[in-house]
C-alpha cells in the first residue's frame, strides 16, 4: 500500500461510525448537506454600510485602528503628488515596484532609482529598497484589509520586504466582505489562481514581547493606501 | 406545587442550614414540601474520577427515590447538572435512559426555580451590607444561570451587589481534584480570593455550597474577615 | 504513577507557588481579554458565526477523505508535491531527503505547532543543517533552547528585561527595556537569513479543498518572507485543517483573529495554490506540501471526540483557563498546551501516560464556552477520565469507589456512615496538618468546615415530628 492508501483507509475506518451531528440551540440545522451558501456568513459577521460612501468610510475608521495610512485622491495627479511628498519627506533613494496602469503613471513622476520586479530581480536589490509601490485585487471595507496577488501586485516579496508599502487601489474595487473579495478572485481566476493571494490587514506587526504591540516586526512598519476615483 | 427536595450530600453533613433556608423560602411562597428521607447523592464523585459504572448506581438510586416527584429542587448547581446534564449522557443506551432524561427534565437548580418557574425574583428577603457573587462553574455554563441568582439578589432590601473582575473563574474546588491536585486548586482559590478583596465586601455569596467551601478555607487561611454565605441562607432572612 | 504524571505534578507545584509568574501572565493576557471582546462584539451574531464555524468542521471531518482527494489532486494539477506521511518519522524523512535532494544548507522556518509536533527542527539541526525560527516569540524561545510556551503565545513566560538579556548575550546587542528596540534587533538579525535561506519551512492553518491552497495567518510577515524567497518551500499540514470551500475563509479568518489574539483580522492570511507559476516574478521553484496523519486518525476513529479535530489552534481555551495560567505551558510537557492539548494528546501519545493530564482539571468549562468551533473540551476530559478508569483500572481507587456505591445505595448505611464520620472528626481535629492528617492535601492549605451537630436529615425529622 502507497502512504496516500494507508491514511485514506485508516480514514475510511475510522468514518465508519459517524459522530453526532452537532445540534443548536434551536435544533435546526443550518444546512444539509454541505456549506452554507457564503454570504449567509454575512449575517453574523460585522456590520458593514450599504453604498460605496458609507463603505469607505469604514475603511477610513478600520485604517485609523490598524496604523494603516488611507487617503482617498480626487484624481490621479493627487495620488502623484502624494508619493512624491512621500519620497522628498523620507529620502527615498530607491523604490521597488511593478509594471501597472497606476504604478506606471506614478513611477513616471518619481526620481527614485527603480527596481521592477516583474521579470525577476535580485533579491538584495528589493531589499534595499525604502518603498515598495504596488496594486492590488480589492479592499474589504468591513477587515480595512487589502487583497493583493501575485499578478496584481508584483511577486510575493514587493508587498513585504521594503519597509513601506504602498497600494494604489480604484474606487471600484472597493468591496464589502471577505466574502466578496473571494467570490470575485474567483470568478476572476477560475482554475488559473495565482500561486500567491495574500489579504493585507494594516501594518507588519507583533506582540511577541509581553504583548505589547511593535509595528514592522518583519513586513513593512508603515502601510499606506491610496484610493482613486 | 409539591416540591422534593434534594439536599447535596456534603450540605446534609455540613451545610444543613442551607437546606432548612430553602425550605423556609419556598414556604413562605405558599409552596409544599417534601424531603425524600431515602436520597443519598448524586453520583458526581464516581462519575468525574471516570468511574462510571459506580456512578450509574448511584444515580438509579436517586432515579428511584424521585420518581414519584412532581418538581425536584436541588440546592447546589453543580449536582443540578449532574442531574441535568449528566445523567441523560450517563444513561445513554441504557434501559432506564427515558427515566433519566424524565428527571432531568422536572429537576431545578434553586435560584433557576424561584425565577424560572415561579417566576418569583422578589422572596421579601432583607439582608444589609455589601456582597459580591462567585458564580458557581456548573450552574454559570452547564446550566446557564448567570441572571437568576442576580435577580434574586437585587430585591434583597439592604444588600448592595458589587461584580467582582473575576466573577466566573472557578474558584478551584472542582471535586476530587482539590484532593489530587491541591497545589492547583489552591492557586486557583488565591487567585480568585484577590479578585474578591479587591472588591472590598463584607461578603461572598453563591449558589454552591461546594465552592463557598474552598472560598471560605483559603479565606480562613489568609485570615480575611469575609463571610461566606449560600444564596439560600441570604434569601431566608427577612 | 507515570513519570509523566510526576513531572507534571512537579512542575505545577513549582509555577503555582511563583507568584511572579502568576502576575506575568494576568498581566499578558489582560489585554487580550479587553480586545478579543471588542471584537467579538462587533460580530453581528458571534453564536451564529461559533454555530455556523463548528457546522463546517464537522462537514470537513466527517468526510476528510474525500475533501483530502480534491484538496491533493488540485495541488498536484498547480505542480505542488504532496507527500503522504503517517507518521512524524516519514515526515522528517521526506523533508531531510527534500533538503538534501537541493542540496540545502541554511532554513528559515515560521512558526508551525505540526513542526514542533514532530520535533522537525532537532531532527534537521541533527542532520547538519541550519535552522532559524523567523517568528519573533519562537525566535527568542529557540535562542534559549526551549519550546514555545503557548500554541501562539511563545515566549509570553519571558520579560523584557530576560529578552534583552538573551539578545545581548547571543547577539551581541546593547541592553534595552523597549520591546520596539527589542524588535528591531531581531529584525536585523533575520533580514540577513531570509535572503540567505535556500529552504522555507512552515505550517499552515487551513487547507482548502476546493481550490487546492494552503492558508497561512500571522502578523509579522516571517511566514510571507520565509514563502517568498528562498528556493523551496515546504509546508507540513496536518489532516484536519481541511475547509471544504474558499469563501469559508470569510468566517474562520475574523474567527480566528478575534480568539486567537483579539484582532479583527490578523495582518497577513496568505493563500499559496502552488510553487513560482509561469508569469510571476517570484516564489520557490518547488512547493511541497506534507500531509501529516501522525495517529490523528485514531482520534478519528473516536467518535466521540471527533470534534477534538476540529481545533483551529487559536489558543483560546490556553487563555481563559486556569489551570494554565496557573501551571503554565510547559508543565504539560506536550506540544499543544492548556485543555486542547490535555484532550487530544492521550490520542496522539497514549492514554497511559497523558491521562493525568484530564484529571488536573476542576471542569469549570471555561474552555468549552470560548471555543470558537464549539469543541465539548471539557466533557472530553471527563471522557478521557472513563476511558482511562476502563482501560486500566487502579485498585484501589476501584476498591474507594466501588465502596462510595456501595453505601450510596443504601441510605441506612449512607446515615450510619455520616455519624461515623461525625465521631471521626474530632480525631481529625487533633492530627490535623500533621502527615496522619486525611485531609491533609485539602488542610495543608485551607481551613476545613465542622460536621454540623445535626445534618439535614436529622432536622428535618425533628421538625416534622416536633
Amino acid at each position: 500500500m502507497t502512504n496516500r492508501e494507508i491514511i485514506l483507509s485508516r480514514i475510511r475506518e475510522a468514518l465508519k461510525i459517524s459522530a453526532p451531528h452537532p445540534t443548536f440551540q434551536d435544533k435546526v440545522q443550518i444546512r444539509t448537506p454541505i456549506s452554507p451558501p457564503a454570504n449567509s456568513f454575512q449575517q453574523w459577521l460585522p456590520p458593514v454600510g450599504e453604498t460605496l460612501e458609507a463603505q469607505i468610510e469604514l475603511f477610513q475608521k478600520n485604517s485609523e485602528n490598524l496604523k494603516t495610512g488611507f487617503r482617498v485622491c480626487a484624481d490621479l495627479n493627487e495620488a502623484v503628488q502624494f508619493v512624491k511628498t512621500l519620497a522628498a519627506n523620507n529620502g527615498w533613494k530607491k523604490i521597488g515596484l511593478h509594471r501597472g496602469e497606476l504604478t506606471d503613471a506614478v513611477a513616471q513622476e518619481l526620481d527614485s532609482t527603480k527596481v521592477q520586479t516583474e521579470n525577476g530581480y535580485a533579491v538584495n536589490d528589493l531589499e534595499s529598497c525604502d518603498a515598495g509601490l504596488t496594486e492590488c485585487e480589492s479592499l474589504i471595507a468591513q477587515t480595512g484589509s487589502v487583497l493583493v496577488s501575485a499578478i496584481s501586485a508584483g511577486g510575493r516579496a514587493l508587498s513585504v520586504l521594503p519597509p513601506h508599502h504602498i497600494v494604489l487601489a480604484r474606487r471600484n474595487q472597493m468591496v464589502t466582505d471577505l466574502t466578496v473579495a473571494l467570490q470575485q478572485a474567483q470568478e476572476k481566476f477560475k482554475n488559473n489562481f495565482p500561486s500567491f493571494l495574500s489579504f493585507i490587514t494594516g501594518p507588519s506587526r507583533t506582540g511577541d514581547i509581553e504583548r505589547i504591540l511593535v509595528l514592522g516586526a518583519h513586513g513593512p512598519k508603515k502601510l499606506t493606501i491610496l484610493l482613486l476615483p | 406545587m409539591k416540591i422534593s427536595l434534594f439536599i447535596p450530600c456534603f450540605v446534609d453533613q455540613f451545610y444543613p442550614q442551607t437546606g432548612m433556608s430553602i425550605v423556609k423560602i419556598l414556604e413562605r411562597l405558599g409552596h409544599a414540601v417534601d424531603f425524600p428521607e431515602a436520597q443519598t447523592c448524586c453520583g458526581q464523585p464516581p462519575f468525574n474520577s471516570g468511574y462510571w459504572d459506580e456512578a450509574r448506581v448511584v444515580a438509579e438510586r436517586q432515579m428511584s427515590v424521585f420518581r414519584n416527584s412532581e418538581i425536584v429542587v436541588i440546592s447546589s448547581g453543580s449536582c443540578g447538572a449532574m442531574v441535568k446534564i449528566f445523567y441523560p449522557e450517563l444513561f445513554h443506551g441504557h434501559p432506564r435512559e427515558a427515566e433519566a432524561k424524565t428527571l432531568a427534565a422536572k429537576t431545578f437548580e434553586f435560584s433557576d426555580f424561584l425565577v424560572n418557574k415561579l417566576g418569583v425574583s422578589d422572596v421579601g428577603a432583607k439582608f444589609p451590607g455589601r456582597a459580591t457573587f462567585h458564580d458557581g462553574c456548573h450552574g454559570l455554563r452547564e446550566l446557564n444561570l448567570k441572571k437568576p441568582p442576580r435577580q434574586l439578589l437585587e430585591h434583597v432590601r439592604g444588600l448592595e451587589l458589587v461584580e467582582m473582575k473575576e466573577a466566573e473563574t472557578c474558584c478551584g474546588f472542582g471535586g476530587t481534584f482539590a484532593l489530587k491536585f491541591p497545589m492547583i486548586s489552591t492557586a486557583m482559590g488565591e487567585v480568585k480570593c484577590a479578585s474578591i478583596a479587591e472588591t472590598g465586601v463584607d461578603f461572598v455569596i453563591s449558589n454552591d455550597s461546594s465552592c463557598l467551601m474552598q472560598i471560605r478555607g483559603i479565606l480562613d487561611k489568609q485570615g480575611k474577615p469575609v463571610k461566606t454565605f449560600h444564596l439560600a441562607d441570604v434569601l431566608a432572612q427577612t | 504513577m507515570t513519570t509523566q504524571a510526576k513531572e507534571f505534578s512537579e512542575s505545577a507545584r513549582r509555577y503555582t507557588t511563583d507568584l511572579r509568574h502568576r502576575d506575568l501572565i494576568q498581566k499578558a493576557l489582560a489585554g487580550y481579554y479587553v480586545k478579543r471582546d471588542e471584537n467579538k462584539n462587533r460580530f453581528q451574531s458571534w453564536s451564529g458565526a461559533r454555530d455556523a464555524a463548528a457546522e463546517i468542521k464537522w462537514e470537513a471531518v466527517n468526510h476528510l477523505d474525500r475533501y483530502l482527494e480534491e484538496f491533493v489532486s488540485k495541488l498536484e494539477a498547480r505542480g505542488t508535491k504532496v507527500f503522504w506521511a503517517p507518521s512524524a518519522k516519514d515526515a522528517r524523512d521526506y523533508i531531510i531527503g527534500v533538503a538534501r535532494q537541493n542540496k540545502v544548507r541554511s532554513i528559515i522556518k515560521s512558526k508551525s505547532m505540526t513542526a514542533e509536533e514532530i520535533h522537525l527542527n532537532e531532527t534537521l539541526e541533527h542532520e547538519g543543517f541550519e535552522v532559524v525560527e523567523s517568528d519573533l516569540g519562537e525566535y527568542i524561545v529557540q535562542l534559549r533552547r526551549e519550546p514555545p510556551y503557548h500554541l501562539v503565545f511563545p515566549a509570553m513566560h519571558l520579560t523584557r528585561g530576560q529578552i534583552s538579556d538573551l539578545f545581548h548575550e547571543k547577539l551581541n546587542s546593547a541592553p534595552t527595556d523597549n520591546p520596539e528596540d527589542l524588535t528591531m534587533i531581531a529584525r536585523r538579525a533575520m533580514r540577513k537569513k531570509f535572503c540567505e535561506a535556500d529552504m522555507g519551512v512552515s505550517g499552515a492553518n487551513f487547507a482548502i479543498a476546493e481550490t487546492g491552497m494552503i492558508s497561512i495567518t500571522e502578523n509579522e510577515g516571517n511566514a510571507r518572507l520565509t514563502t517568498s524567497l528562498p528556493k523551496i518551500h515546504v509546508a507540513i499540514v496536518g489532516i484536519e485543517k481541511i475547509l471544504p470551500k474558499l469563501s469559508d475563509l470569510a468566517l474562520f479568518l475574523p474567527m480566528l483573529a478575534t480568539t486567537g489574539a483579539g484582532q479583527s483580522l490578523t495582518c497577513y492570511n496568505t493563500l499559496y495554490g502552488g510553487p513560482r507559476q509561469p508569469g510571476e516574478p517570484d516564489g520557490p521553484q518547488e512547493f511541497h506540501v506534507v500531509l501529516l496523519d501522525n495517529r490523528r486518525t485514531e482520534l478519528l476513529a473516536d467518535a466521540e471526540q471527533r470534534d477534538a479535530l476540529h481545533c483551529i489552534r487559536c489558543g483560546a481555551c490556553l487563555n481563559v483557563c486556569p489551570i494554565f495560567k496557573n501551571v503554565g505551558g510547559y508543565s504539560y510537557g506536550t506540544t499543544y498546551q492548556g485543555p486542547i492539548g490535555s484532550v487530544i494528546t492521550p490520542h496522539l501519545r497514549g492514554l497511559h501516560d497523558w491521562k493525568h493530564l484530564s484529571q488536573a482539571s476542576s471542569l469549570c468549562g471555561a474552555c468549552t464556552e470560548t471555543c470558537p468551533v464549539k469543541i465539548n473540551l471539557h466533557h472530553h476530559l471527563l471522557h478521557n477520565r472513563r476511558n482511562a478508569a476502563r482501560a486500566e483500572t487502579s485498585f484501589s481507587e476501584k476498591i474507594l469507589w466501588r465502596g462510595f456505591s456501595f453505601v450510596m445505595q443504601r441510605p441506612k448505611f449512607y446515615r450510619f456512615a455520616t455519624r461515623c464520620a461525625r465521631i471521626a472528626q474530632p480525631l481529625q481535629r487533633l492530627v490535623q496538618g500533621t502527615i496522619f492528617d486525611p485531609l491533609r492535601p485539602w488542610t495543608k492549605t485551607r481551613s476545613f468546615p465542622q460536621t454540623a451537630k445535626k445534618n439535614f436529615y436529622e432536622l428535618w425529622r425533628e421538625r416534622k415530628t416536633p
